[in-house]
């Protein structure tokens, strides 16, 4: 489905959530520390959140946005603190869903009060191995402990109950953020009435292991990366950046990347018989890696990935089985592929609304045809916008 | 080129209306002059007739009978669900349990627009996302004779559901007959507006061998209404004549 891509909603738009500014909570300490899913136990733990809009009186219209591996919680309007916090790319840009959540968009905020927490790992305000650990008083690097998409949820639950929501209308994300929506189905039935997943499927598949991997091993074996030890030092970025090359393959699709770059070369007629950047493929990765490393860390990359591999809902909730693990769940879900997405392929998308089919519970799964790949689930704003906004607005229970 | 010897000559009558009394469907023996008459004057439009002033309020008769007849808060899966009116109806008047299935992703873009629960998902490819008896009632709605394999799918359907709804349009209804049978063309009606090429139809059937198939594989029809010359009645021993479009309500013996 054709999309063109419109201009930026400027702060002082109708129909964007206009300034924002992130807000930081402390959820546990050192002396209560968060519990972990592998066991163990982190504290402090600082959290970074957005929200827009009005909590209302019932505290009923809390939409809750679950965001994706590279996300971060600055999901709509613009930062006003870009410059002050060194987050500079934020001053050039809105955040990562602006053409989702604002007012009179899908996630309306002139209705809902939509909310989203930056996950522990990562790098975006909320504690992760970039953050000191209090008993050295340095950046945890690799002793920072494994965390799992388990824990995320268990943590945004938490947030909320700060918040002093008790139930949420939906639970939204794509990607790894979907997994996250998956979840909380499962670990929190009755805290919410709606499940929206966007590509994104009950457990990654054996190929997006492989890619994952291949991710880790390149940053682990930048000679910078000093064992997670870079701070004081220059980063892995060459690592970190031929990661993120790789990742962004796995974001668009073959018939997309023909649609985009073909096999133009770039800024040149002839090619130069060189090793440096000919094709103009080659240089969008270029640049998609080089802007990476300017805003993400490498240790955090590491970790989510492998909170990403590591999680299975089946065998989480379901000793195995799917089906058996979907018995929890309560809420109306919908979810969404995309067609040509070959990262969270339709067909293991599908799997969830499978399981909750085979026990007669209601469930929406569309496919949308799509040449985005995995990216689609941001690209296809129109028709994903669409769906969101009917199937949130929805006031008929279907259960 | 040598022309072909007449099949059809009307010189010896006599023979002819002897041989059509032993082999031709007695019931279209009852066809009136009128009908006839009404059907050869239309003859010769290639375009399918205008429709009448009831086409509005027919074009989803079905859907009346399935709300009487269903029981209040059952359970629905409807095969081919389209734009999902059928399940909105039941769900907001029956309080029913619905749940919808369909290939066409416009389609099933406008179920999520309407609140309708729906799997994007083939008939083709069976219903294996399904348990046994997971629903009080399947529906197949205009949409048995679109399906490569209809009968794998009338199974499937009594295996996932209790009780099986389907309509189809009768193709042995006697405009259909007439079309083919006197004027060698594919038949085009109000009802039936597709040519061969772009019809979704792929597998033409009649009421009678829907019958047939319901006794060969121990399926019962527990009523049935049709659709004949403009009135939705209940179904007769002669429908298989008049009947444009079927509906029964079917269980497994």
């Amino acid at each position: 489905m054709a999309t063109t891509r419109p201009d930026v909603d400027p702060p002082d738009s109708p129909c964007s959530v206009g300034w924002t500014v992130p807000q930081t909570i402390r959820l546990a300490t050192r002396e209560d520390p968060f519990p972990l899913e592998v066991g163990g136990s982190i504290g402090p733990v600082d959290v970074e959140y957005e929200t827009y809009g009005e909590l209302n009186k019932a505290r009923d219209n809390v939409i809750l946005v679950t965001h994706a591996l590279s996300g971060d919680a600055h999901v709509a309007g613009w930062d006003k603190t870009a410059e002050a916090t060194g987050r500079l790319w934020r001053a050039r840009k809105p955040g990562w869903w602006d053409t989702m959540v604002g007012p009179g968009k899908p996630l309306d905020t002139g209705r809902y009060f939509v909310v989203c927490a930056n996950f522990l790992g990562s790098c975006y305000g909320t504690t992760g191995p970039s953050s000191p650990n209090p008993s050295t008083g340095k950046p945890y690097g690799l002793s920072f402990p494994v965390v799992t998409v388990e824990d995320w949820v268990r943590q945004q639950a938490r947030l909320l109950d700060a918040l002093g929501v008790a139930r949420i209308r939906a639970v939204i994300g794509g990607s790894l953020g979907g997994q996250q929506a998956i979840e909380w189905a499962l670990a929190y039935p009755e805290r919410l009435d709606k499940c929206i997943v966007l590509a994104a499927s009950p457990r990654l598949s054996t190929q997006g292991l492989a890619f994952n991997a291949v991710g880790r091993q390149t940053i682990m074996s930048d000679p910078n990366f000093n064992g997670g030890c870079y701070y004081d030092g220059p980063a892995p970025a060459d690592g970190l950046a031929a990661a993120r090359m790789l990742a962004h393959i796995t974001y668009l699709s073959e018939p997309g990347m023909h649609d985009k770059f073909g096999r133009r070369l770039q800024d040149r007629e002839q090619p130069a018989f060189s090793f440096g950047i000919e094709f103009a493929v080659e240089s969008y990765l270029d640049h998609q890696g080089k802007a990476f490393v300017e805003r993400f860390d490498a240790n955090s990359y590491l970790y989510i990935t492998r909170a990403m591999d590591y999680y299975d809902a089946a065998a989480q909730w379901g000793g195995g089985d799917l089906v058996e693990a979907c018995r929890r769940v309560q809420s109306d879900v919908m979810v969404v592929s995309f067609s040509s997405d070959w990262l969270y392929p339709p067909a293991h998308c599908r799997e969830f609304a499978t399981a909750l089919c085979q026990l007669g519970k209601p469930v929406t799964y569309v496919d949308v045809p799509s040449r985005y790949g995995h990216d689609a689930f941001l690209v296809e704003y129109d028709v994903v916008g669409s769906l969101v906004r009917s199937f949130v607005n929805n006031e008929r229970r279907s259960s | 080129m040598n022309e072909n010897p007449p099949i059809l000559s009307l010189g010896d009558a006599s023979e002819l209306a002897a041989l059509i009394r032993d082999k031709v469907d007695p019931a279209l023996m009852g066809l009136s002059a009128g009908k006839l008459t009404e059907y050869l004057n239309h003859v010769g439009s290639s375009q399918p007739r205008t429709p009448g002033p009831d086409a509005g309020r027919l074009q989803r008769w079905q859907d009346d009978i399935i709300e009487s007849t269903v029981p209040q808060g059952c359970s629905i899966l409807d095969l081919g669900c389209g734009h999902g009116d059928l399940l909105v109806r039941l769900m907001d008047r029956k309080q029913v349990r619905g749940q919808g299935i369909e290939l066409d992703p416009d389609a099933v873009i406008q179920c999520v627009r309407q609140g309708v629960p729906v799997v994007q998902a083939d008939l083709d490819e069976g219903l294996k996302d399904f348990a046994d008896e997971s629903f009080d009632y399947a529906v197949l709605e205009q949409t048995l004779q679109t399906v490569r394999r209809p009968i794998a799918l009338l199974q499937e359907m009594l295996r996932v559901a209790r009780r099986g709804i389907v309509s189809f349009p009768n193709f042995a209804y006697w405009r259909v007959r007439l079309d083919l049978g006197l004027r060698g063309r594919m038949p085009i009606t109000e009802r039936l507006p597709y040519r061969w090429y772009d019809t979704p139809n792929i597998h033409s059937f009649t009421l009678q061998d829907f019958e047939d198939w319901t006794r060969t594989c121990g399926v019962r029809i527990l009523s049935g209404h049709v659709l004949a010359e403009g009135q939705v009645r209940e179904l007769r021993a002669s429908d298989n004549l008049y009947a444009e479009e079927v509906l029964v309500f079917v269980e497994r013996e």
